[in-house]
């Protein structure tokens, strides 16, 4: 693995942003929307008396987590992308880079995404609400590491299905992870749940991280089964996501659908 | 004798019930130029591409530098390269931070000297900090060629690098392209629709129809062997006895 190769990729895309506005509006705009949007309504929902207690810390907390989620994912399929619109795939792919080196530098996009995304929310939260996330100390940084394993997750999944199905599918790259949000149980507990979708979501990687952010905002303690099934989701569908991108692209190699992914 | 820094044994690509490329061999020796020429659906790009590692053969082996493109790709990789009309590179970014890009991608050496190297020589100089978006199709030629020849290739594939220009700036390449080969002594693979431009340009020709080799040797031998006047009269008749097959 070339760390060369890889910073290489990785500057493609900061020349990007420097100039892109729509990328520029997935750190800054959208993210600023959703906490202005949640913001109000957490305080609307306070004056007419139907709060529950520490609505704000419920609502924002799990919407900068989700934001996270959403952030990683996007970093990975975005990029890809960005090369399928710039017909830049075949540049790449015919160049010494291996499919290894160009997930590891999507991965690195991605988390360099979420920190933008991430820290701005929270000041934001923090400017506009007195809302601060790390109140209660580091707890949350391994729900929100584990987070944006589930984003890459996600990411490559949407990823391989874009290269194998080329532009018709290239919606999923903002959609996808919408699927997933339901049984991620982002802004409920697990328990308000159906009991056939409870068992769904207990495989559910993020439905573990957003049960024990509930738990860490609450009682400021790490619940250790959530965290521990979160890992342990998040290590074996990592392995069988990589694994599926690689026969996703050795098919696409195949049936000659590399060179004409974006026509 | 010239050694042979790639060659291509009973090469196979079928997509479904469509052969693309049928059980083609050829090698390609250090120094050469080799026209692929022929019609399209010919199998010329899907070669090429198989070259690259684009497209993997159903069929038949791959060797560069003596080394199989199966097991070596990134050995291989790193010594070649590439440039088409139908390709395209990042369109937010400048030429040179594409340049830059590239470079990095193949790990190059004094990046910034190599960038101002070529883009001197293949004047670029007024469109270096151009946005790729805006250049017209003569600069972007210029710009995936620049890409391809920065990277001190020891064996360039040029997929039809010259169709649709005009044909000013088809000679300016045409000439670019010739100086510069004869100066490093690297092998190009070229395809072309345009026979005069094929006749000029390659040392050899290799003319496929319906992914099978159908002729091989210099334009001269390939014109005597059909009884025509050029090449375009053998394109012609070659194209003619295809459509009553």
């Amino acid at each position: 693995m070339s760390v060369g190769r890889i910073l290489a990729l990785l500057s493609r895309h900061m020349y990007l942003y420097k100039r892109s506005f729509a990328r520029m509006l997935e750190i800054f705009y959208w993210p600023f929307l959703d906490l202005v949007v949640w913001g109000f309504i957490t305080i609307y929902l306070e004056k007419v008396g139907m709060s529950m207690q520490g609505a704000v810390t419920f609502f924002l907390g799990a919407l900068i987590l989700w934001d996270v989620l959403f952030r990683a994912q996007q970093g990975i399929a975005v990029s890809f992308l960005e090369e399928m619109w710039a017909r830049n795939l075949m540049n790449l792919f015919a160049s010494p880079l291996t499919v290894g080196e160009y997930l590891t530098a999507t991965m690195t996009m991605s988390v360099l995404k979420v920190t933008a995304v991430g820290s701005l929310m929270m000041l934001f939260a923090w400017v506009f609400y007195s809302y601060d996330m790390f109140h209660m100390g580091l707890s949350l940084l391994p729900f929100i590491l584990n987070l944006v394993i589930s984003g890459w997750i996600i990411g490559v999944l949407t990823t391989s299905i874009i290269m194998r199905f080329g532009q018709q599918a290239e919606v999923l790259a903002w959609g996808m992870v919408f699927l997933f949000q339901p049984i991620s149980c982002v802004f409920y507990p697990m328990t308000v749940l159906p009991p056939v979708l409870q068992s769904i979501a207990w495989i559910v990687p993020p439905a573990h991280i957003f049960e024990g952010m509930r738990a860490v905002l609450t009682t400021e303690a790490i619940p250790v089964t959530h965290l521990l099934w979160a890992t342990g989701l998040n290590a074996v569908f990592l392995l069988l996501i990589v694994i599926w991108f690689y026969h996703t692209f050795n098919v696409c190699k195949d049936r000659g659908m590399l060179v004409r992914v974006g026509e | 004798m010239a050694k042979s820094v790639v060659e291509i044994r009973n090469l196979t690509k079928r997509f479904q019930d469509f052969t693309a490329v049928n059980d083609i061999s050829f090698d390609i020796k250090e120094g050469e130029i080799l026209g692929l020429l022929g019609p399209n659906g010919a199998g010329k790009t899907t070669t090429i591409h198989m070259l690259l590692g684009l497209i993997t053969p159903t069929m038949g082996s791959i060797h560069m530098f003596g080394l199989d493109l199966a097991t070596h790709r990134e050995t291989i990789l790193r010594q070649v390269n590439f440039s088409s009309t139908y390709i395209s590179m990042p369109f937010s970014l400048t030429v040179e931070e594409n340049l830059k890009v590239i470079a990095r991608l193949y790990e190059l050496k004094h990046i910034q000297q190599r960038i101002n190297d070529i883009i001197k020589k293949l004047e670029m100089e007024d469109i270096r900090h151009k946005l790729t978006r805006k250049l017209s199709s003569g600069q972007m030629s210029r710009l995936t060629l620049a890409k391809a020849i920065m990277t001190e290739p020891k064996v360039l594939f040029l997929d039809e690098p010259t169709a649709s220009l005009d044909p000013d700036i088809v000679n300016k390449i045409k000439a670019f392209l010739k100086e510069y080969q004869r100066s490093e002594g690297l092998s190009i693979l070229y395809t072309s629709h345009n026979m005069r431009e094929m006749e000029e340009m390659s040392n050899r020709i290799i003319f496929l129809q319906r992914g099978k080799i159908v002729a091989e040797g210099t334009a001269s031998e390939i014109i005597q062997r059909y009884g025509q006047r050029d090449l375009e009269e053998v394109f012609l008749k070659l194209a003619r006895e295809e459509g009553r097959s």
